[in-house]
């Protein structure tokens, strides 16, 4: 893929910031030194009193930015400048250690948030200083077991899930995992985020692993080839999605009959632009999102604030209606409601609502932090292949 | 003297910008002395242990308080990940160590505590780990360049099958790069011959056909390759529209190898025509006429009196196309798919996602040594001073 979600040629090349490599030259004449600091200072005086907000793009991006982004700035008079990436650890390691860091807070999941804490790229959380939840419970308390971690602070539970287009599919329907990797029963072209994560987990749930033994099959090789043999079996079918909002655009074009997406992204389709996908909800693979502060950004007391304001029981709540992620926060779980926009209820949508939780595996991000680095290689490798 | 002071600021340009960086990175595949920073006093007391029992409760007092030390100076997370690459699943080991040894076990105790927290400290391979992370000096990136590791216990082994994947990529970066100087050598000599045998007028009409694509930016040439060759695209419209192929039979052209060959092809033709263009301008036609007033048919003149003399330029042009293709990382990128990538896009992605620039630096550096073997076997079949580079 070439185009990236908003559109933009994306080369794989380092974001660089402006000035980025600005070294001490000979004497120049003042005035140009002048206009130089004006142009270089201008916009960074201007800036003073915003935040860059780093977040997933497309409709979860919209949500974050009408449920708390909006808000904040109308509370505090701080502006939000929103960008879009990826995930992934390198952007913000490339900022540290070049000491010109110009995110501040950043919407990762739990096993990049991890990493990076352990790495010193991000700033480190006092879960004490967090507000209480609705029922006044403090923040350590409220919190899901696992959604607090040293600098990042969870927001809310989200899935892998895959999901069909209904047109694609006039007779039988598919209902299972094994489904999803089945193409004599269900032809047609597959959607992969281009990652080794989730993926593996998918291949040996639908290779017949029992759930609550694929982490202990990852750990060993038997199981690793078997679940790259499970993926092997589609693997000239499949094609490779890198942002979040490609696989809802996938399916609606046709480019595939099938795709993994994150659930809330097909939820908004679906309600939005009447879009005849299907969730399968068996063997999702439900992870965390959290945001975290980088470490030495420039604007330490807007973004801690920010923080606070963004994960409150309020705020997640408020995403909830705009996109089928639930709350982070035990206390905001009875506070779900209905969609702003279309008035659907959610509660049937959410990753974590009882009978779509049943059928779930969670996201083992320990395993994953330790292994992403020897993963991506064989992934790679089982690529090229 | 003079002449010497006046290149000075071209000689001090390159110096900054391209031999100190390049200096730095090749330095980097081989020096790392982040682990060995760390954990000096553990690495010393493991150059005396055997190397197959479990080390003595002095290493694991000395690595236990040095790990504390590294968590203190907030360099752990990156050390653990150093030894993490030698052995996966030891970053979090380290980590969830010096998180749990926070409550200091007495003198005597250490070995007993961190075996506690992970039963990995027990192991003889986690301590090999943590001494070859250890090394300064360091052969283990040119190792992994060639999908070659060292054994825990010394000796060189091959990688397991599914981690091989530079030497296959080394292989199709070559066989790519081989097949584009041939196709940009079949193509490019025609076009260079007639350029060169044209009237003046003509001919500078023809260069400039050449020229201008030379001329235009490579992400533009590029992109117009994916607007031609996509299955939405314009080739693919023409031949549905004209029913050569039926809608749903739509030629995958590009996001593979065909794009890759096809895109580098053309990007790097005017680099072959040129330096040919160059030589051949310099052979009088009348040699050709001379060969056929001596009875020689068009192929036997062509083959023993104007071929030999286009050699030259046929070995400069053959030289820089091979040479950029070998390095080339913007097309494959854009147009290769998961088929069409090349070794330098795996550089790319060391650099950039995995952040193991050790191991970028050591494929860079197989890369550049290559190229000037490469060289070197030219310089002595062809003879540099006999190139015409244009």
């Amino acid at each position: 893929m070439i185009l990236n979600r908003s559109g933009r040629l994306s080369l794989g090349l380092p974001a660089q910031a402006p000035g980025a490599d600005r070294r001490p030259g000979r004497p120049i004449p003042a005035w140009p030194l002048l206009l130089l600091a004006v142009l270089i200072l201008g916009p960074r005086l201007a800036l003073a009193e915003s935040l860059t907000v780093v977040s997933w793009g497309g409709s979860y991006a919209r949500a974050c930015v009408k449920a708390y982004h909006e808000p904040f700035t109308a509370e505090s008079g701080i502006r939000i400048r929103l960008e879009d990436y990826n995930g992934g650890l390198a952007p913000i390691r490339a900022q540290v250690e070049t000491g010109n860091v110009y995110w501040d807070v950043v919407d990762m999941d739990v096993a990049d948030a991890v990493r990076g804490c352990d790495e010193g790229l991000l700033e480190p959380i006092d879960a004490g200083q967090l507000p209480p939840g609705a029922d006044g419970a403090p923040a350590e308390k409220d919190f899901f077991p696992g959604s607090l971690t040293e600098c990042g602070v969870g927001t809310l539970f989200y899935s892998t899930i895959y999901a069909y287009n209904l047109e694609r599919f006039p007779g039988a329907k598919p209902s299972t995992l094994a489904d999803f990797f089945d193409l004599e029963k269900f032809p047609g072209r597959r959607g992969m985020r281009r990652t080794p994560q989730v993926n593996l987990e998918f291949a040996l749930m639908a290779d017949g692993v029992p759930m609550d033994q694929v982490y202990a099959a990852l750990r060993t090789q038997e199981g690793l080839d078997r679940a790259f043999r499970k993926l092997d079996s589609i693997k000239d079918q499949i094609v490779w999605w890198e942002a979040g909002a490609q696989p809802p655009q996938m399916l609606a074009d046709g480019e595939v009959t099938m795709s993994t997406a994150y659930n809330g992204r097909i939820f908004n389709a679906q309600v939005l632009e009447n879009q005849p996908f299907v969730i399968v909800w068996d063997g999702h693979v439900l992870d965390i999102g959290q945001l975290a502060i980088v470490a030495g950004s420039p604007n330490l007391e807007a973004a801690r604030k920010f923080l606070s304001f963004a994960t409150t029981v309020r705020s997640m709540v408020a995403v909830g209606r705009y996109i089928s992620y639930s709350p982070a926060r035990q206390s905001g779980t009875a506070l779900i409601s209905t969609h702003l926009e279309t008035g659907v209820d959610m509660r049937p949508h959410m990753p974590t609502t009882p009978e779509n939780l049943a059928g779930g595996l969670h996201y083992d991000w320990q395993w994953w932090s330790d292994h992403i680095d020897e993963m991506n290689l064989r992934f790679i490798a089982w690529l090229l292949r | 003297m003079r002449a010497a002071a006046l290149v000075l600021p071209l000689a001090a340009f390159i110096l900054a910008t391209f031999v100190a960086p390049l200096a730095v990175m090749l330095g980097r595949s081989l020096y790392d002395p982040l682990v060995a920073d760390a954990l000096p006093q553990t690495l010393r007391l493991l150059r005396a242990w055997d190397g197959e029992r479990t080390p003595p409760e002095a290493v694991f007092e000395s690595m236990a308080r040095e790990l504390l030390q590294a968590r203190r100076e907030k360099s752990l997370g990156r050390v653990a990940t150093r030894v993490n690459r030698v052995q996966a699943g030891l970053r979090s080991v380290l980590l969830k160590s010096a998180r749990r040894l926070r409550g200091t076990p007495g003198s005597g105790a250490w070995r007993e505590a961190m075996i506690a927290i992970d039963p990995k400290w027990g192991q003889a391979r986690t301590w090999h780990a943590v001494r070859r992370a250890g090394e300064r000096f360091t052969l283990r990136h040119y190792l992994h360049a060639l999908d070659l590791d060292q054994a825990p216990g010394g000796g060189i082994v091959r990688q397991p099958p599914d981690l091989r994947i530079y030497l296959p990529l080394l292989r199709r970066t070559l066989a790519v790069s081989l097949g584009i100087t041939l196709l940009c050598l079949l193509l490019g000599y025609p076009i260079a011959y007639l350029i060169a045998n044209a009237p003046p007028r003509r001919a500078h009409l023809l260069l400039l056909l050449v020229l201008v694509p030379f001329w235009t930016s490579l992400l533009v040439r590029t992109t117009s390759w994916i607007v031609l060759l996509q299955t939405q695209g314009v080739i693919n419209d023409l031949l549905a529209a004209l029913g050569l192929i039926a809608e749903d039979q739509r030629i995958s052209m590009i996001y593979n190898m065909t794009g890759t060959v096809v895109a580098m092809t053309h990007v790097l033709l005017p680099f072959m025509v040129l330096p040919l263009y160059s030589v051949m301008r310099t052979i009088p036609p009348l040699y050709m006429s001379a060969a056929a007033s001596l009875g020689a048919s068009f192929l036997q003149a062509f083959r023993r009196v104007y071929w030999p003399q286009t050699l030259p330029g046929v070995a400069a042009g053959s030289l820089l196309v091979f040479i950029l293709a070998i390095g080339y990382y913007i097309t494959p990128a854009l147009v290769g798919g998961q088929s069409g990538q090349l070794i330098s896009n795996m550089v790319a992605y060391h650099m950039q996602q995995s952040l193991n620039w050790g191991l970028a630096a050591a494929l860079g550096g197989l890369l550049l040594g290559g190229v000037f073997l490469l060289f070197l076997v030219f310089n002595r079949l062809v003879g540099v001073d006999r190139m015409r580079l244009g």
